[in-house]
Formats: C-alpha cells, sequence, structure tokens
C-alpha cells in the first residue's frame, strides 16, 4: 500500500477527534480527581493506629497496583452487574480508572509523608497540636511539594491511560479513531492524530507540572 | 512483671511540691537501660542544667517529660499531678492520650534542631499554638506574638520564612514559639549544639533572660559549661542513667567530689 497520507481525509476526521479529545480530558480528570481523593485516604489509613486497618488497606493497595488495569475496568463493568452494581460505561471507567491511580497515588503521598522530618512531628507534640492540626496544618502541606513530581507523572499517566477506556465503550480518542477506521478502512491519518494530540497535551502538561512544583515550593516559603 | 503502682501517690500534696519530679523513673530500649531509677526532683522556677556524656540519658529526661518517650517504670509528676499515668478509682494506670494532651499543655520545649515549620513565617510560627491549641483569637495571638518575637530580637524579621534566618534566628524564634504556649516548665535540649560559634551567644543571652524575668521553671541540657555555670541554680551530671553527682555550679565545677565528674569536667576543658 505504501504511504499515502490523505489531507483531505485529515482535516475531515480532525474536529471529530478533536471533540472526542474533551471527552479524553475529561475522563482523565475525573478520574484523576477520584484518584487525589481516595489516594490520600489510602494513604491515610494506613498510619492510623489501627493495625488491622492498616494490614487491609496495604494489602488492597498491592491487590490493585498488581493486577492490570484493563482487568479492573472490565471486571468494575462485566462483573459488577452480577453483585447488583449496574454502571455505566463512563461510571464504571471512572471508578476502575480513578481507583488504580488512587493505589499509586497513595504511594506517592506516603513517600511525601514519610519525607517530613521526625522533628516536625515533635515539634507538634511539643505544641500540643491535634493530630488532625498536625497533619492538615503541618505535615501534609510539607507533604506535597516533594509528591509534586510522583502526582503530575501519574497525571500524565491517567492521560496516557484512557485509551483503555475505549474496551468499554467510552466515547475517548482511541474509540474514535477505531470507529473512524473500521468504517473508513483508513486507519494511518486517525492513529497518526491521536498520537499527536496525545503528545501536545503530554509535553506541555510535564512542563507545567515542574512549573508548579516551583511556584508551590516558593509559595509555602520552603525556597 | 507488672510494676506494682501502689508505692507511688495519686498526687503530691503540701506547702512545697517540686514543680518536677521524677520518681524512680526507668527507661530502657530493648537491652539497654538509657535511664535506671532515677530520682529528680524540680523547683518552681528553678534552673536546673543537666551535663554528661553522650548516651548518659540526658537529653531521654527532657524527651520523657515532654512525653515524646514513654516510660518503662516509675512515675513523673508535673505541679502534683502525675503526667505519665492517670487516676483511676483510686489506682494510676498508664495515661491516655487526652490525658498527656491535658498535661503536655504545661510543659514546653525548644530543639537541638529548632524544628520551625518551615511553611509559616516566624510570626505564624508563635501563632499556630496559641490560635488552633488555646483557641485565641488571631489578633491576640499576633499581638502577643509579636511582644515575644520582640523578647527573643526577632521582632524585625518576623514575616520571614524559617529558611531566610539563620541557626540563632531560627532558635530564638524557636523559643518565642514556646513561650507563647505559657509553658510553666521550659526545656532546653542542646539548644546551642547546631549552631555556629559566633551565634551562640544570641541564643544564650535570650535564655538568661528568661531566667531573670520569668518564673519559669527549667531544664536545659547542654554541652556549654561556661554557660551552665553562669546561669543554673543546680547542675547534675549525669552517668549511665542515673546523676552521678548534682549541685550548685560552684560546687559540682569548682569542687566535684566524684572522679568520673572530675573526669568528665577534665576532658571537656581539654577540648574546649
Amino acid at each position: 500500500m505504501g504511504f499515502n497520507w490523505n489531507w483531505a481525509f485529515t482535516w475531515e476526521i480532525l474536529p471529530k477527534l478533536l471533540h472526542a479529545t474533551l471527552n479524553t480530558l475529561m475522563a482523565a480528570g475525573f478520574g484523576y480527581a477520584i484518584a487525589l481523593v481516595l489516594g490520600m485516604v489510602f494513604a491515610l489509613a494506613q498510619r492510623t493506629p489501627y493495625w488491622a486497618l492498616t494490614k487491609v488497606v496495604r494489602e488492597v493497595v498491592e491487590f490493585i497496583r498488581s493486577t492490570p488495569l484493563i482487568l479492573q475496568i472490565f471486571f468494575v463493568y462485566y462483573v459488577g452487574p452480577q453483585f447488583g452494581l449496574k454502571l455505566g460505561p463512563w461510571t464504571a471507567g471512572m471508578i476502575a480508572i480513578g481507583l488504580h491511580y488512587s493505589a499509586y497515588l497513595s504511594e506517592v503521598y506516603r513517600g511525601g509523608l514519610e519525607s517530613v522530618a521526625k522533628g516536625q512531628w515533635e515539634a507538634c507534640t511539643a505544641l500540643n497540636l491535634s493530630t488532625r492540626d498536625t497533619y492538615l496544618r503541618i505535615v501534609i502541606p510539607q507533604a506535597i511539594p516533594p509528591a509534586l513530581a510522583g502526582m503530575g507523572n501519574y497525571l500524565v499517566g491517567i492521560f496516557k491511560d484512557t485509551p483503555m477506556l475505549s474496551v468499554i465503550g467510552v466515547a475517548e480518542l482511541m474509540h474514535t479513531a477505531n470507529a473512524i477506521g473500521s468504517s473508513s478502512y483508513r486507519y494511518l491519518e486517525p492513529y497518526t492524530l491521536v498520537g499527536i494530540i496525545f503528545l501536545a497535551i503530554s509535553l506541555p502538561t510535564a512542563a507545567l507540572i515542574r512549573v508548579f512544583e516551583g511556584y508551590v515550593r516558593r509559595k509555602l516559603g520552603l525556597k | 512483671m507488672m510494676e506494682d503502682l501502689s508505692q507511688y501517690p495519686l498526687e503530691l500534696k503540701g506547702p512545697d511540691i517540686p514543680m518536677v519530679r521524677f520518681s524512680r523513673v526507668t527507661k530502657r530500649y530493648g537491652d539497654l537501660t538509657v535511664l535506671d531509677d532515677l530520682d529528680l526532683d524540680v523547683t518552681t522556677g528553678e534552673m536546673v542544667t543537666i551535663i554528661g556524656p553522650s548516651g548518659s540519658g540526658k537529653t531521654t529526661v527532657l524527651r520523657m517529660l515532654m512525653t515524646l518517650e514513654t516510660i518503662n517504670e516509675g512515675v513523673i509528676y508535673v505541679d502534683g499531678q502525675p503526667l505519665t499515668h492517670m487516676v483511676k478509682g483510686d489506682k494510676l494506670v498508664p495515661a491516655d492520650r487526652k490525658y498527656l494532651r491535658k498535661m503536655r499543655s504545661q510543659i514546653g520545649m525548644c530543639f537541638q534542631h529548632f524544628n520551625l515549620f518551615p511553611h509559616m513565617t516566624a510570626l505564624e510560627n508563635c501563632m499556630e499554638g496559641p490560635v488552633q491549641v488555646l483557641g485565641m483569637k488571631k489578633k491576640e495571638a499576633r499581638e502577643r506574638s509579636e511582644e515575644l518575637l520582640e523578647l527573643v530580637g526577632m521582632a524585625d524579621k518576623r514575616d520571614q520564612h524559617p529558611s531566610r534566618l539563620s541557626g540563632g534566628q531560627q532558635q530564638r524564634v524557636a523559643i518565642a514559639r514556646a513561650l507563647a504556649m505559657r509553658p510553666k516548665v521550659m526545656l532546653f535540649d542542646e539548644v546551642t549544639s547546631a549552631l555556629d560559634p559566633e551565634v551562640i551567644g544570641e541564643v544564650t543571652n535570650v535564655i538568661r533572660s528568661l531566667v531573670d524575668e520569668h518564673n519559669l521553671t527549667m531544664l536545659m541540657v547542654t554541652h556549654q559549661m561556661g554557660f551552665a555555670k553562669d546561669i543554673s541554680d543546680r547542675v547534675c551530671f549525669f552517668y549511665g542513667g542515673s546523676i552521678e553527682e548534682q549541685g550548685t555550679p560552684e560546687e559540682l565545677f569548682g569542687n566535684p567530689q566524684k572522679e568520673r565528674t572530675q573526669q568528665f569536667l577534665s576532658a571537656v576543658k581539654e577540648a574546649g
């Protein structure tokens, strides 16, 4: 067949793909929001004095990290209904990808929390701060900057993993490209465009995260 | 074997109870005994300095008082009330978190490495405890914190973050921060050890002014023998987890009785 790039076809499918990009961004955004919050819950749950809770959460995190995302997506969407959990592709997809990344983010948070010097905890005790204030006002603000790089990596990661949601019919970028390909028998243009769109979003995001990291450090007076 | 706590009184009574009492306190880390059956009283308003070789348990004394460490045996009393234990029925039982929080409010501590909150300015560091713990209004806490920063000579740096301050300046802010909680007892744990020699004076001068101006009870661990000699009411020489010798600075530095004290003091003098 050789290399024949069809510009007319490219311009024709581009609006469709750009529209699907919005869905991809939305999926990444919602999924990441879930992961940010749930990840913090997982991280903090492993630091309570309750031994059993720590153990259970630790195992859950390990389990999620050790099994493929695509399996988890299938599981929530296809096996969920057997347990009375009947979800649309979007909801199922957000839950699966959010849960998956929350396990990774909890590890990033854990590293951040552990990077806070022991003396900071002791100063909190000496000032008689409550456990809640110790975390919210002293420890977490210091744990965030060292965690930002890892958090940013997973933001890009979740964005790049959204194509997996196409397997359950979420109309994101990959799903749309597949649909174009199978109806027109042309795959070169849609897949190439998908690649370019991902690159065009991932690269600046990674750069922005670095800028943001510096900003946060300055804002907190840590630099 | 459970320790028999009935040998300890539920509270100390009488006209001249000590501000701090260690009663037969033992602390172990595994097989290592850090403090061995320690008895120590500190009178209200007294400045007691603890000296001794490293590993003699001197810092542990302060850390236990600040409830940063638990104890294995014995009871610590603060202002007549048990600190490490609480009264349940007519018996002493190990203190729970709530009780520790209540008792801890009487004690303040400054650390070797300052431990200021790096994401807060000097002023915010001082206001944090009064606002969050004592429930003070922000305006009142600010005024009080500014006064204390003035006292330690740091008023002009109140809006700086710790990373912009020298070690001596950070330690002075840390002293103001601890004082802002209005403790009855102040603990100084090697507060000049991490400082450059030329700024040690600015910190010791602040502590000196506290001795003069406040009716604070203070316990200090230090390697600055000259400073200890100047400002202490009493000096305790720790060796192997207990007090080998104690007395007024004149007695202990001028005429030490025990051989280990003499050895330690001459070794320090040579080094120093």
